[in-house]
């Protein structure tokens, strides 16, 4: 059992939570990410860490309550105990050697690239921040990802932040000013990925994406989680999660993530009925 | 006067077209009265043959005399002797082709059905023994570490611990088990029986850390450095091989370790689990050993309409224990042999709609002894929604990628000269990840000699004082 030590809501839908874990807190690294389920009928969730605390112990996770499993998660509370929590898993990503890098977040990627960015910025490198978000009061880590950038542009689908636009639009925009990138890193939607890797093919700069397919066990047992990669099968539970964003066949990735929708869908409108028709009864 | 009969008591089954709709187990097992009868059969010959057959040369005629006296927890100690999991072996080894292999009486007639009576002797002992006193090792014994609770490490650490070691067995997984879990299936070995062997061994003072991946949470060189004095890797061969073939990353794909861990790790088949697994209609599985047998069956069960076996080779080479072929037919399984898979056709949605074949040929006899297929140049096309891809797998890279100086071959597989024995000082393996994939006894079988040379190792290195 793995106890949580704490938790606080970034948005409406979205909770950050940090996990009493020492032997993954005394491991983990950016790029990295763990398994957790809540309890023995839950499924296995893969989620990227967004930080440690070697000293303390703990691994912290931020995380969208969109399906059952991650409702579940968000209904406990800082004292509750999780089932299963395992990491760090995945191959850290390679964040040596670069001197300018456009760090590109879409929505709870941020998340993810937050630490990336932090790392890069604490080792010397020159970072852009690009996140993009459907609207301005779901924005999360503002501050935190200003603390570690040269600039950080936040752009909305909507427009309610006062900058209306995608992220490639502000990628696009900082590369024609002049900036020379050696390195972008992109981390959201897979099709956020896509277009960023579309766009930066064009200028010819490397870029990295992280992948989060469906997977089990995270240790390069089960296969689910097979990407094509330069035509290869890769496992991005141990190949990856990072891969080189030109090489990646998304299209494929995001048939394979919408494998179960139906079945993801119906548990989630079965688990929501049960909250309502308990919270009735209170 | 032994039992002349040359058949063996027969074993009732569930009947096939009931059972391949639920998960119960198949094989009811024997009865006293059965299980005496059978032993009768034992001719209890000198040269005992079907010792020497057994990789972990379980007393076989000392353990049926005693059932044949109806003396069944005496049975059971001389078999739990050489045997740490005699539940599971009695279930799951391929009898035919070691014990009762070796029998006499399959000379003319059928062999006595040794692992039979060896499951009827755990079962009766799981039913009836008093419960054991928990023990735990002496202050200060010497601590091993054992990577894998699948049958090596379970073995191992169940002969450590026996020996007065203070073990700790790591696993990545949430359950124990190892491939008796995610991958043998409960119709065939019901996972209570699994977890009774396992708190069996906790008692004896085995220690279990669950959700541990060794190599990321922590690396062999930081477990000596927590103060084990030797380590036994026994992680398996868990890594999935594919087919290769156009079309093989559409939804409805599975690795049949994928497959077989979504329905019996993570229970996909009950519905008060969250699992996710696609509801098939028709199915191909294409392998022909005993973990495409599962994986067909597991199909069925899970409702499909028709499975099949795809298998580019004829039956007669197929590697799968005959019970399970048996079994298989009983429950409406197609078979189609000499059917090499070339390429899977997906819908717009990118979900599996056909698999194209070659249609193969037996030529000569190949390295492995059996007769190579060849495609003979006609295809054909089989009409399905699911692929579940059984055709191998091999040693996980990730111990061999973190421990500096632990010698593979090109397989992957850890190099141990004398079985055991790895190129690192202190650590040992044994089972699928030194053998490549292979059986639970013979698993079981490296994990007792690894204990062996432990204890051996820990002895000459003055760690444990004479």
């Amino acid at each position: 059992m793995f106890k949580i030590v704490k938790k606080y809501p970034l948005n409406d839908t979205t909770d950050f939570l940090s996990v009493y874990a020492p032997r993954i807190a005394a491991k983990a690294q950016p790029g990295q990410f763990i398994i957790f389920r809540v309890d023995e009928t839950g499924e296995r969730i893969p989620l990227t860490i967004a930080g440690y605390d070697r000293e303390a112990g703990t691994v912290s996770i931020i995380f969208q309550k969109v399906g059952k499993s991650t409702m579940q998660l968000g209904a406990l509370n800082e004292g509750d105990e999780i089932l299963d929590f395992v990491g760090p898993l995945g191959t850290p990503s390679h964040l040596d050697g670069y001197s300018r890098v456009a760090v590109i977040g879409g929505g709870l990627g941020c998340a993810i690239a937050y630490p990336q960015a932090k790392y890069l910025h604490e080792n010397g490198a020159k970072v852009d921040i690009i996140a993009g978000f459907r609207s301005k009061d779901i924005i999360i880590l503002e501050d935190e990802m200003k603390a570690c950038s040269e600039t950080l542009t936040i752009l909305t689908d909507d427009g309610s932040n006062g900058n209306k636009g995608l992220v490639t639009d502000g990628l696009k925009a900082k590369i024609e000013e002049g900036v020379k990138y050696d390195l972008v890193i992109a981390i959201g939607p897979p099709m956020m990925m896509k277009f960023v890797c579309l766009l930066t093919k064009q200028y010819g700069i490397k870029t990295i994406v992280s992948m989060n397919p469906i997977m089990i066990d995270g240790t390069g047992m089960c296969g689910g989680c097979r990407v094509s990669v330069g035509g290869k099968i890769k496992f991005a539970c141990v190949d990856g999660p990072d891969f080189d964003g030109h090489e990646v066949d998304f299209d494929e990735m995001i048939r394979r993530n919408r494998m179960y929708m139906d079945q993801e869908r119906h548990a989630r409108d079965e688990h929501c009925n049960m909250m309502k028709m308990a919270d009735k009864a209170n | 006067m032994p039992n002349m009969q040359l058949n063996k008591v027969p074993m009732p089954e569930a009947c096939p077209t009931v059972r391949n709709r639920n998960f119960e187990e198949v094989a009811k097992g024997y009865t006293a009265e059965d299980a005496v009868l059978e032993a009768q059969r034992c001719l209890n010959c000198k040269n005992k043959p079907c010792v020497s057959g057994c990789p972990v040369n379980v007393r076989i005629p000392e353990f049926i005399a005693r059932v044949a006296a109806g003396e069944f927890e005496e049975a059971y100690s001389i078999i739990r002797s050489t045997n740490a999991l005699p539940a599971v072996c009695g279930r799951v080894c391929p009898q035919e082709n070691q014990c009762e292999g070796k029998c006499i009486r399959g000379v003319k007639g059928e062999s006595v059905g040794i692992g039979r009576l060896e499951r009827f002797c755990a079962d009766y002992h799981m039913q009836h023994a008093a419960e054991t006193a928990a023990a735990e090792p002496a202050e200060g014994a010497v601590r091993v570490a054992v990577i894998g609770s699948g049958p090596a490490g379970l073995s191992c650490a169940g002969e450590l611990a026996r020996r007065g070691y203070r073990v700790t067995i790591f696993e990545a997984f949430h359950t124990a088990g190892g491939v008796l879990v995610y991958g043998i299936p409960e119709f065939r070995l019901p996972k209570a029986i699994v977890k009774a062997e396992i708190e069996g061994l906790k008692k004896q003072g085995v220690e279990v850390e669950l959700d541990t991946v060794v190599g990321r949470a922590v690396t062999v060189d930081e477990l000596f450095a927590e103060g084990y004095s030797a380590i036994f890797i026994g992680s398996g061969a868990g890594l999935p091989g594919f087919l290769g073939i156009p079309g093989e990353n559409s939804c409805g794909v599975y690795s049949a370790n994928e497959y077989l861990t979504r329905v019996n790790l993570m229970k996909a088949y009950r519905p008060e689990y969250d699992t996710p697994i696609i509801r098939s209609k028709k199915v191909a599985v294409v392998g022909g050993g005993n973990v495409a047998m599962d994986a067909a069956r597991c199909a069925m069960r899970l409702g499909a309409e028709e499975v099949s076996i795809v298998y580019r080779r004829s039956e007669a080479e197929m590697p799968a224990r005959r019970e399970e072929v048996h079994h298989a037919k009983e429950e409406g399984i197609i078979f189609r042999m000499l059917t090499n898979p070339a390429a899977i056709t997906a819908d717009e949605n990118g979900f599996v709609k056909s698999m194209t074949c070659d249609v193969m040929a037996l030529g000569a006899p190949d390295a492995s002894g059996r007769c190579r297929p060849e495609p003979t140049g006609e295809q054909i096309t089989l009409d399905v929604d699911t692929v579940i891809v059984a055709v191998g797998t091999s040693p996980n890279p990730l111990l061999r990628m973190t421990t500096p100086g632990l010698d593979t071959d090109r397989r992957g597989c850890i190099t141990t000269p004398d079985g055991v024995t790895t190129s690192r000082e202190g650590v040992f393996a044994g089972g699928d990840a030194v053998t490549g994939a292979a059986t639970v006894i013979l698993a079981m079988g490296a994990g007792r000699e690894a204990a062996d040379k432990i204890d051996a190792y820990c002895h000459e290195k003055g760690y444990v004082k004479a």
